[in-house]
């Protein structure tokens, strides 16, 4: 029997995982044509390269489909409530390092923390008669926080991509997004609140809690892990 | 666990005694509009309701409670002159996201008892305890009461600006967010560096560089003179803020802590028509027969999970199922009513059974 491990199947992270596993003595690599998405292991017994869409590995890893996965810890935490007890994290990967950060106009001048943000979204919304709008893609990892530490009268509206440009565009008043660098923030009058910090992420390798292992599963995943250097 | 068939029977069963009692029997719609219930509750209620939508109505969610409906019910009769006082009963499924707690239940049934009263609050509370708790027959029950109203009346009376009571008022179902600004407006914790940075400038405004997005400069110069007469304002008296902890941690049999509350109300003296609504309350509950010595009180019951509920607040717990959400739960929102009213207001309790539980608590009983 094998084992399936879901990595991400393009651009940079794909890269990188290839490189961190290869690194250790397994060797990924894809398979076919550029555009066909499949691919082969050597250097671990019993192991099958699934790759995928990132975002889609936190839902693949819950439902068990896939025993091991390689994504940020942003999108598991976001896509997967109780994911302390759906994955279980086995090695952060050192790259694919972001931040998910609230950010504001830097022309805010009266606005450095989430207590500001709270304030300015009370009179924002007194005086245009809906409550201060935040784009994000991380809908359900923005709103635990923002409950946590008590900020009200807010909404997230939804943006997939090119979040930053939605202030200006005038579709959101601040923004809730990944941010590696900082530049893009800059580049759209953006800055970030000091205490605005919702979660740091890399990409981690993960495992799936309630993926069923045979007997020879489980000798092909503790082979595996052995030569990560995983313990196992 | 009953079957479903089993909790509809009870369910029936349950408010055919409250429609026995005078209720009118009101259906509302599983499909709410979204928007009602975000104005109402802010973005947190996506974490607590399913959501759906179409191309033309927009975002929906599934009715997370009766309570809603029930008042805008009641508020449109009201235009059209209903007869008041009005009671309702209903019953129905309601449904609740569990993302966290995957052994709750995210559809069940509740049955409610809603009254729309202007007389005496005092006997409607009673009445209204009465009925949920005597419908729950001899269950082994916990029950904790609470009274949101105390705190409210408390942050109304403090010596302090307009500015710093809203606030508070603003915060005080976010209990931690309320704390913290009691802390500060008390001097007690500075505040934030940036915040004494920001007003250390002559002309804050003159930084700001490029202008982007909808809050438009004159909201951020306002906000700044908002800011300069906050760090003018005089602390809040220690004192007082002791005193409203100690409202908050008050935790006794309600007899006792309505001494207690007496004993704060010295100090606090604009409580105290607060506290005798409660000595009132308690009156009235012993009058309807409800053993009062053996009824807990909180100070901070009723914070964290029951929004717009602004005075009397109770729930009842399977003694020995703490495991268990509360049987029942209730409580005075005359504050909804206003939310909903558009320029109406009615004083208003209400509370809600869930049946399911009580089947499951007499089955485990046998």
């Amino acid at each position: 029997m094998t084992i399936k491990l879901g990595v991400p199947s393009k651009g940079r992270l794909m890269e990188k995982t290839f490189d961190w596993f290869g690194a250790r003595g397994v060797t990924l690599q894809r398979t076919g044509s550029e555009r066909e998405y499949s691919g082969a292991v050597t250097g671990a017994e019993g192991v099958e390269l699934v790759l995928l869409s990132a975002g889609e590995i936190p839902r693949e890893l819950a439902a068990g489909r896939i025993h091991l996965g390689v994504t940020g810890t942003d999108l598991v935490q976001d896509k997967l409530p109780i994911w302390e007890q759906q994955v279980e994290p086995l090695a952060e990967l050192g790259f694919g390092h972001a931040d998910l950060i609230i950010a504001v106009p830097a022309c805010w001048v009266d606005v450095t923390t989430l207590d500001d943000l709270d304030a300015a979204a009370a009179a924002f919304r007194a005086r245009h008669g809906f409550r201060l709008r935040i784009a994000t893609k991380y809908h359900r990892l923005v709103r635990e926080f923002l409950r946590e530490v008590g900020v009200a009268d807010y909404q997230l509206v939804d943006s997939q991509g090119a979040t930053e440009g939605t202030v200006k565009n005038l579709t959101a008043e601040a923004i809730a997004d990944i941010t590696s660098t900082g530049e893009t923030l800059r580049a759209n009058h953006l800055k970030i609140l000091s205490d605005g910090l919702v979660l740091k992420s890399q990409a981690t390798l993960f495992r799936a809690r309630g993926a069923a292992l045979d007997p020879g599963d489980r000798k092909a995943l503790d082979g595996l892990r052995e030569t990560l250097g995983l313990g196992g | 666990m009953p079957e479903r068939a089993a909790i509809i029977e009870e369910a029936q069963r349950l408010r055919a005694g409250f429609e026995a009692s005078g209720a009118k029997v009101v259906q509302t719609p599983v499909l709410q509009p979204a928007e009602t219930l975000l104005d109402l509750y802010g973005e947190d209620i996506r974490g607590r309701a399913y959501v759906t939508a179409d191309a033309l109505r927009g975002e929906q969610m599934l009715r997370p409670d009766f309570t809603v409906p029930v008042v805008q019910m009641h508020m449109d009769a009201m235009k059209n002159g209903a007869v008041e006082p009005a009671r309702y009963t209903y019953s129905g499924a309601v449904f609740r996201r569990q993302d966290e707690n995957p052994e709750r239940d995210s559809e069940y049934l509740q049955v409610g008892y809603e009254v729309f009263d202007r007389s005496e609050p005092a006997l409607t509370e009673a009445d209204v305890f009465v009925r949920i708790a005597g419908a729950l027959g001899d269950l082994p029950l916990r029950a904790a009461t609470g009274d949101i109203g105390l705190l409210k009346a408390a942050v109304e009376g403090l010596d302090t600006t307009e500015r710093r009571k809203a606030a508070l008022r603003r915060h005080i179902w976010r209990p931690r967010r309320f704390r913290a600004l009691l802390e500060r407006f008390a001097g007690r914790s500075p505040a934030p560096a940036s915040r004494a940075a920001l007003l250390a400038q002559a002309d804050p405004m003159a930084r700001m560089g490029q202008h982007v997005g909808l809050r438009s400069e004159t909201e951020i110069a306002a906000r700044i003179a908002g800011l300069r007469e906050d760090a003018e304002t005089p602390p809040l008296s220690v004192a007082q803020v002791d005193l409203i902890e100690a409202l908050l941690a008050v935790r006794e049999t309600l007899p006792h802590a309505l001494e207690r509350l007496r004993d704060i109300a010295v100090d606090l003296p604009w409580v105290a028509h607060a506290v005798d609504r409660l000595a009132a309350r308690c009156e009235a509950l012993a009058r309807r027969g409800v053993d009062i010595d053996g009824l807990e009180f909180e100070g901070s019951y009723g914070r964290t999970s029951m929004e717009y509920y602004d005075g009397f607040v109770f729930g009842l717990y399977a003694e020995a199922r703490p495991d268990l959400p509360p049987v029942a739960t209730g409580g005075r929102y005359d504050a909804l009513t206003a939310a909903l009213g558009g320029g109406r207001s009615i004083p208003a309790v209400g509370g809600v059974i869930r049946p399911g539980l009580v089947l499951k608590l007499s089955e485990g009983r046998r």
